[in-house]
């Protein structure tokens, strides 16, 4: 059977302060597929992951975006995380005082307000929050603090994952989550993401190593560069990206 | 972010206590001199040597300036311009003959008065402009000694008590507006606890001004007797209108040997516009003396209105061993001005203080942190905590801090600590993206920010607390 397409991106044009960053970018994601984004920095992978999520440094001035069959340019930020698009943070935003677990019981609670369902109530969440940390080792213990206050690198990637393990969004963008992770912690992410994996959530991950992708198998490896996708293959395009570099593929990294 | 219409929007929201109660009352003419204060005191058939205590007050404050010093700017006060007392007609002597729309006031104050309907566990005394209109719950209170009434009430009953210690921590003299609230001061709450006493409940006021052009200077004092416990709390509110009203109350607070005393206040006078158009000047003076060994003050505020906010809660620390508190979250949004702290006098030895401000700046707001630790040539071993944070919410607001530390004693240990924030759009970025709304995601943070001070308040009122701040901010507490 035909999968669904759940994202189409056509000719989209995106600025940034003033500066045109995407420049005509084309995509397409059906449900189930595993997308990553190759690039040399200032390619426009995060403008593109931000895009999506509707971030306010992100000016669209062109081209179309829909998302399960809806405009998503016509939703705001909430409603889009509502829908079911979920994106990981290079480096989430420290909130002091706002309580972890009082955060993800929220954002739990508006999703559900939002699909009709009825509130989770704390006992639920509870078990639940211990049930989904429990399979991947994930330490409980930073739900009971501040959101990201204080947390380490590493703390604050697991904190996102445990957040996308109970949101169970639909489309997740996970914006560079393994760098600065060692071995052991790129493996829970692994695990988690490919424990997620039904044939209905997509994913697109933006990545400058395999090692990631080396457990996660992409479907569609493609490469960004000056705004545009200029290459799209399967995953050896990975590996040949890594054996050879940039420039073998014709492609001049202006970071070099 | 600073910009954006729907924080704007939810910062805005709406004043909810604003309507007004058609009720028909008994007003002054506006304007002071001896005579009204003589008709004053007449109309509450004062004893003399109360009403020699408000003329000779009159007298000092007609020589006193108005303070300026404080980061506040309003159109001077005309005196002259004001109704010194106001009550509504119809007679007080029991609750049947209250008039019904006073009672339906507070029943949409959520503060109902009827004997069926009254909050458990919390005895409430309404004032209602210049009158105390009903005191809840005190014939169980007097089983245990316990006095709570109104403060003319008081003046009756009670006058060796209320003679013993009216202005014996803020004398008339004290500055401007108390001087102004010992000559014209009409109603407000008195509360005795006897020896070894703990208060079974929590005792309540809601001072509620209605009637158009007029002050309301409400006078509370509160006397815990050695070893007791009282907690007692304020909440206030107005309608909206678009003359500017004055409120100068006066608190006094007395603590004796190992006695505690825990008063929380919301205050939510009307803050009046987005432009600066009404709204009430709150010029308050609330001290605290902890007269006796190991006693213990301890103030909570929370302030989202009023226009102006000039307010100290203060604690002397005069026994040894004694502690003085204060929690305070100040919100000063649309065109409203708040200068507010404590002043933390250590006198006694090992004496200790601590102090918790979170002030709160949005939309034009301008908030100032005021507060003084004084450490007296005996006070060894003192100890103060000070901490004091600003949160920002767009740009054309302002916060400040004012510390003022005056140490004598050189065995004194004293910590203070500054932080000021913004709620940046990358936080507000993080929680939307997680499906949390903006005006639930601003309310979050706030509330967050205040978690500190709004603990320290009574489980009943904490509820309001944050549902206060909510509609004052954003829904600002979620």
């Amino acid at each position: 059977m035909e999968k669904n397409i759940i994202l189409k991106i056509e000719d989209l044009k995106v600025n940034i302060n003033d500066k045109e960053i995407l420049k005509g970018l084309d995509l397409e994601i059906k449900e189930g597929e595993i997308h990553a984004l190759m690039g040399t920095n200032g390619a426009g992978k995060s403008t593109l992951v931000k895009t999506l999520s509707g971030h306010y440094d992100c000016v669209v001035n062109d081209g179309k975006i829909t998302y399960k069959n809806k405009d998503l340019l016509e939703m705001d930020v909430t409603q889009r995380a509502n829908e079911g698009i979920f994106m990981s943070f290079q480096s989430p935003v420290e909130v002091s005082g706002v309580n972890n677990s009082y955060f993800l019981k929220t954002a739990m609670n508006a999703k559900r307000a939002y699909a009709g369902l009825p509130e989770m109530d704390a006992m639920e969440f509870l078990k639940l929050t211990k049930e989904e940390t429990a399979k991947f080792s994930i330490d409980r213990k930073l739900l009971q603090r501040d959101l990201n206050d204080g947390f380490s690198g590493g703390e604050k990637k697991r904190n996102e994952l445990i957040q996308l393990l109970m949101l169970k969004p639909d489309l997740i963008m996970l914006d560079e989550i393994d760098s600065g992770l060692d071995v052991d912690a790129i493996k829970t992410v692994a695990n988690v993401i490919n424990s997620m994996l039904d044939g209905k959530k997509s994913i697109l991950m933006i990545t400058h190593y395999d090692r990631l992708l080396e457990l996660i198998k992409p479907d569609f490896v493609h490469i960004l560069h000056d705004g545009k996708i200029v290459k799209t293959g399967d995953y050896t395009l990975a590996l040949e990206l890594d054996e050879k570099g940039y420039e073998a593929i014709g492609i001049n990294d202006v970071n070099k | 972010m600073a910009d954006n219409q729907q924080i704007h929007d939810v910062i805005n929201k709406e004043y909810k206590l604003g309507f007004e109660t058609l009720v028909q009352s008994d007003t002054f003419e506006k304007g002071l001199n001896e005579d009204v204060i003589k008709a004053i005191s007449a109309k509450k058939d004062e004893p003399s040597w109360l009403l020699d205590f408000r003329l000779k007050a009159y007298k000092k404050w007609l020589k006193m300036e108005e303070p300026s010093w404080a980061n506040l700017k309003y159109p001077k006060i005309d005196y002259q311009d004001i109704a010194y007392y106001s009550a509504p007609k119809k007679a007080l002597d029991s609750l049947d003959e209250v008039d019904p729309e006073i009672l339906k006031t507070y029943e949409k104050l959520g503060i109902p008065l009827e004997e069926q309907k009254m909050l458990a566990g919390v005895a409430v005394d309404a004032v209602f402009d210049s009158v105390s209109v009903k005191t809840t719950y005190q014939e169980e209170l007097e089983k245990l000694g316990i006095i709570f009434c109104s403060i003319s009430e008081a003046a009756h009953k009670y006058p060796q008590l209320v003679q013993d210690y009216l202005a014996s921590v803020v004398p008339p003299t004290d500055n401007y507006f108390a001087a102004l609230n010992c000559a014209v001061f009409t109603d407000g709450s008195f509360v005795y606890i006897p020896p070894n006493t703990r208060c079974p409940m929590e005792l309540s006021t809601y001072f509620r001004i209605n009637a158009l052009n007029t002050g309301q200077f409400e006078r509370t004092l509160i006397i815990c007797d050695e070893g007791s416990y009282v907690s007692y709390n304020e909440g206030c509110s107005a309608p909206s209108r678009d003359e500017r009203q004055l409120h100068a109350a006066v608190v006094e607070l007395i603590a004796l040997k190992d006695a505690q005393i825990k008063y929380s206040t919301i205050q939510n006078w009307f803050p009046g516009d987005d432009n600066g158009k009404g709204g009430i000047l709150n010029f308050v003076t609330k001290r605290g003396m902890c007269k006796g060994d190991n006693s213990k003050i301890s103030w909570t505020q929370v302030e989202t209105g009023s226009a102006i906010t000039w307010k100290y809660p203060s604690c002397i620390l005069q026994g040894d061993n004694s502690v003085g508190e204060f929690y305070s979250v100040a919100i000063a949004s649309k065109s409203q001005q708040a200068d507010t702290g404590t002043k933390m006098v250590h006198l006694g030895k090992n004496t200790k203080s601590t102090i918790i401000s979170k002030g709160i700046s949005a939309m034009s707001g301008v908030n100032a942190y005021r507060g003084l630790v004084r450490v007296g040539k005996n006070a060894s071993n003192a100890r103060n905590i000070s901490e004091c944070d600003s949160l920002l919410i767009g740009n054309k607001c302002h916060a400040h801090t004012y510390p003022y530390h005056e140490i004598r004693n050189s065995s004194a240990n004293i910590e203070h600590e500054a932080t000021t924030s913004k709620i940046s759009e990358e936080q507000l970025f993080y929680l939307s993206q997680r499906g949390i709304d903006e005006e639930n995601a601003i309310a979050m943070i706030v509330n967050g920010f205040c978690k500190e001070v709004l603990k320290e308040l009574p489980m009943e009122f904490a509820a309001e607390a944050k549902e206060l701040l909510n509609i004052s901010l954003e829904g600002s507490v979620g």
